[in-house]
């Protein structure tokens, strides 16, 4: 018997195995894959980078001016004194990436980055909507650190891929979040629900979704809304067209343009819908507004998309704020929902969300989450586990849900405290305009009318940070800060128009 | 607003809008769990998803991870957005761990690296970014691949063809047909190579081979890139698992490397990777970072940090990381042990004098069978045991005490069926 050859045996070199003579096969690659590609004249963000505004541009050099000049400054402190380093070695060829631009910042989380090189010790950042205590710190919600613990304490929980569709009780809990416990919908199992990556990855699944498996490629999004949705729904292959919605005269919702536009929209065209706190302006439509626009979408057999990254945030009542997207389910028809928890449940960094469809049956719904699930492995496989446990954890629990709801109406309570106080400081400099719109609009953000030359004036002199828009995150004001910033929209208005 | 149940508006569409939405099969690897879940048999044995199991056949949390999460508890961290780009200490212990902290191409700052949702996230982002910035290449995928690379170029819109790779008749490298279609392909092509414990074969180029690859690669001026789901795991050693990169980096070559630690760190359900692209120069990396950056913020907006953070604290000490090691060493070597006695019994069983060896000689997680798609089946349906149909096998989930009945089972599949 020939001695067995032992496990050890991997490391030193193999047994090569007889290569068995190729004659017989051709030397092409077997099988060749070619979807025709479309001719792509333009890339997808071009058609956004064509459609900002010139203020993006200025604002983008206004950035580059508060950059260090020398780029790469640490790799070549590096270098200079490491005398053992090669030069680079001889490259076969130039790089191939020698085409390819810089790309600019994200408009929103630029200003971040922006405003993180600032030195100056007045420095206030209203740009990125993420909660801030009223000492300017981020903050994790008690009952959040709470279930960290629980989970990391538990010493027999494991790191196992979760489907792909996610965690199935946070699942199960999000959809009974938005739709009610008692929404028919969720009875009649009607209701598809995949966990996604916040709102954005709930988005993009949903889009990649009904460019598939939709008859209408056509998405209509507010003008304004958040900056990131025409490239989430273009780069999905859907097409984005825009419906009237903020009034820049009333500081309103532009509710007859909304109308018509949604009346002129193609039938079967998908409408994205902010649930409640629009972002970018805080402009929400009313109930009686929200039923008509129900009865309008429904008539031409439009889609709903809503998007819901405030629940709770906006008003301090997570049944109040997800009434506009009841109403829908209520009438029996379908939508589709992302849902985000990044900002009531202050999880931001740990992207949890869920898409769900509202389908016309309970077979629907099957069928819907299997082609979820082809949107979603290519993606990424599965979704990340650490958000949505902890989620799930608060949601089952009635004491941890019902502390939880306690500290989101405490958040809610200081942004529209935050809303109070601005207006009354713009009140006292007696500043021109009317500032109502600071105490009407809902949620995180101000719209507050202001144009992108006050918007850099602001940033130049009083080193305020928010987007080019306008936009103001409430949830980065605090006492402190509100004066500054209200000398600072003071100055703006008077000096420049 | 209660819900009344009786509401007087019409106009609501009865029709579903998804009607005419099929049934999607079930994924070929992930619905093996499903369906092995469903099985109410006591013999059965889950050896499809690669996921490292004890020789209990119990998932388990890394010591070195329990410590790092309790850690990052007591340190009370904020839940703040990561930048589009990811975690800044993930990111440079990430490039480190692969390509050496040492490596000339780190300190010239010639890395793009982005924090990317495992491997399938960070293979579907340099895709899109062949899809838009390469829009006339095509990848190049071994034959056999990782089932899932297919979909990812597929829904990024980027072109495939296969190049040989598995030699049934040998249970081998076929490298003389892999030559020849990389080299054969038009020049500029992106040839995707496992780094390492090839999946689903488990069979891995030797490094003369790899130095012939690098030649035929640089030669055709394609691009190379390195999908690295085993650093660690393969062998044991970290700097071991790298050296194929490694090898092409040195030579000067630009390289695409995708990055996962669910399986080396155990951080599956964490989503835990990162998308490399080494390139010529620092500025080119800086432009390709920031076009990368602009594909990932409408597909997610930023990464999650929990997974980060926890990699981030292992390698970032001394005592955890060389912790690490030694738990990565010891899940490597019981692979190892089981591949042996897996070997052994069906050499014992076997009476057909078929050679067993490649159950040896194959390296990683997998072992590619040679089973073919009825001989998988009968697997599932007389033994119970669960596999991916192509024949490939999980060790990571079988037991010392589980390799006879399983011998029995491949050699009842391979010699009775078809």
């Amino acid at each position: 018997r020939t001695q067995r050859p032992h496990a050890g045996a991997l490391r030193s070199p193999r047994p090569r195995p007889s290569i068995p003579p190729t004659a017989a096969r051709g030397t092409h690659p077997r099988r060749s894959y070619g979807p025709a590609h479309p001719s792509r004249a333009a890339m997808p963000t071009a058609n956004v980078r064509a459609a900002q505004p010139s203020a993006d541009r200025r604002l983008s050099t206004l950035v580059r001016h508060l950059l260090p000049s020398s780029p790469r400054t640490s790799a070549a402190t590096a270098t200079s004194a490491d005398s053992s380093l090669q030069p680079f070695p001889t490259m076969a060829s130039p790089s191939v990436f020698a085409g390819i631009a810089q790309g600019p910042e994200d408009p929103i989380l630029g200003v971040t980055v922006a405003y993180n090189k600032d030195p100056s010790p007045v420095k206030v950042n209203l740009g990125v909507g993420a909660y801030r205590t009223e000492e300017g710190k981020p903050m994790v919600l008690n009952v959040v650190r709470r279930a960290e613990q629980m989970l990391i304490q538990n010493e027999s929980r494991v790191k196992e891929y979760l489907p792909i569709t996610g965690l199935a009780d946070f699942n199960k809990l999000s959809a009974k979040l938005i739709f009610g416990a008692d929404s028919p919908a969720i009875q009649e199992n009607r209701v598809a629900t995949v966990q996604c990556l916040s709102g954005t990855g709930s988005l993009r699944v949903g889009g990649e979704f009904l460019a598939r498996h939709y008859h209408e490629r056509t998405i209509y999004i507010p003008q304004p809304t958040w900056g990131n949705h025409p490239k989430v729904f273009t780069l999905a292959g859907l097409t984005a067209r825009s419906y009237r919605y903020y009034d820049p005269a009333t500081r309103g919702l532009d509710f007859q343009g909304l109308l018509e536009d949604l009346s002129s929209a193609p039938s079967g065209a998908i409408v994205l819908l902010h649930a409640c706190a629009h972002n970018p302006t805080g402009v929400d439509p009313t109930l009686e507004q929200w039923e008509q626009i129900r009865q309008l979408m429904r008539s031409k057999a439009l889609l709903p998309f809503f998007d819901s990254a405030y629940q709770g945030f906006a008003s301090g009542s997570l049944d109040k704020d997800a009434q506009s997207v009841r109403m829908f389910v209520a009438d029996g028809g379908e939508l589709l929902m992302a849902q985000s928890y990044a900002k009531n449940m202050g999880l931001y960094g740990e992207r949890v969300g869920a898409l769900s469809i509202v389908c016309g049956s309970a077979d629907i719904a099957v069928k819907v989450e299997s082609q979820l699930k082809l949107v979603i492995r290519p993606m990424y496989s599965n979704p990340p586990l650490h958000g949505a446990s902890i989620v799930a954890t608060i949601l089952k629990d009635s004491a941890m849900f019902d502390e939880w709801t306690l500290e989101l109406k405490a958040m809610a309570d200081r942004i529209i405290s935050m809303r109070e106080q601005l207006f009354n400081a713009l009140k006292i400099r007696e500043t021109p305009g009317d500032w109502s719109h600071i105490i009407k609009q809902i949620g995180m953000f101000t719209f507050t009318g202001l144009n992108s030359d006050q918007v850099a004036f602001m940033r130049q002199e009083y080193h305020i940070y928010m987007t080019s828009d306008g936009r103001i995150s409430m949830a980065g004001l605090s006492s402190r800060t509100v004066p500054h910033l209200a000398d600072a929209i003071h100055a703006a208005v008077t000096k420049l128009k | 607003m209660q819900n009344t149940g009786h509401i007087t508006m019409a106009l609501a569409v009865d029709a579903s809008r998804f009607e005419g939405v099929p049934m999607a099969p079930p994924d070929p690897i992930l619905g093996v769990s499903e369906a092995f879940k469903a099985d109410t048999s006591d013999l059965k044995l889950n050896l499809g998803v690669g996921a490292y199991r004890t020789e209990e056949l119990q998932p388990a949390v890394l010591n070195v991870v329990k410590k790092a999460e309790k850690l990052m508890l007591e340190k009370g961290e904020n839940k703040e957005y990561l930048p589009i780009e990811g975690f800044a200490a993930f990111n440079k212990a990430t490039a480190d761990l692969l390509l050496g902290a040492d490596n000339p191409v780190i300190k010239q700052g010639r890395v793009a690296t982005l924090q990317s949702l495992s491997g399938t996230g960070s293979l579907r982002l340099a895709a899109a970014f062949i899809q838009r910035y390469f829009p006339d290449a095509k990848v190049l995928i071994s034959s056999p691949t990782w089932g899932n690379h297919k979909n990812i170029f597929n829904d990024a819109r980027v072109p495939w063809s296969e190049y040989r790779y598995y030699d049934p008749k040998t249970v081998g490298l076929d490298f003389e047909g892999m030559i020849a279609d990389i080299q054969a392909a038009p020049e500029g092509s992106f040839v995707l190579l496992h780094g390492c414990a090839h999946n689903p074969t488990g069979i891995d180029p030797t490094p003369e081979q790899w130095e012939k690859l690098a030649d035929v690669i640089e030669e055709k001026k394609h691009m190379p890139f390195f999908d690295v789901a085993y650093q660690g795991f393969a062998s044991g050693s970290l700097d071991e698992d790298a050296s194929s990169v490694r090898l092409f980096v040195k030579r000067g070559l630009e390289v695409f490397v995708a990055q996962s630690y669910s399986k080396n760190l155990g951080l599956y359900a964490e989503r835990i990777g990162a998308i490399n692209v080494i390139c010529s120069a620092p500025e080119v990396a800086d432009r390709v970072k920031s076009q990368l950056k602009r594909l990932a913020r409408p597909m997610y907006s930023n990464p999650p940090i929990h997974g980060a953070k926890i990699v981030a604290n292992v390698v970032g000490d001394p005592t955890m990381f060389g912790e690490w090691k030694e738990e990565m060493e010891q899940m490597a070597g019981r692979i190892k042990n089981v591949r042996q006695k897996l070997y052994d019994s069906l050499t014992e069983k076997d009476q057909s004098g078929k050679d067993w060896s490649f159950i040896l000689s194959q390296i990683g997680m997998f072992s590619f069978t040679g089973l073919n798609r009825p001989q998988s089946d009968n697997m599932t349906d007389k033994w119970h045991i669960y596999m991916t149909k192509d024949g490939r096998i999980s060790l990571a989930g079988l037991n010392l005490a589980k390799c006879e009945y399983l011998a029995d089972a491949i050699i009842d599949s391979f010699h009775n069926v078809n």
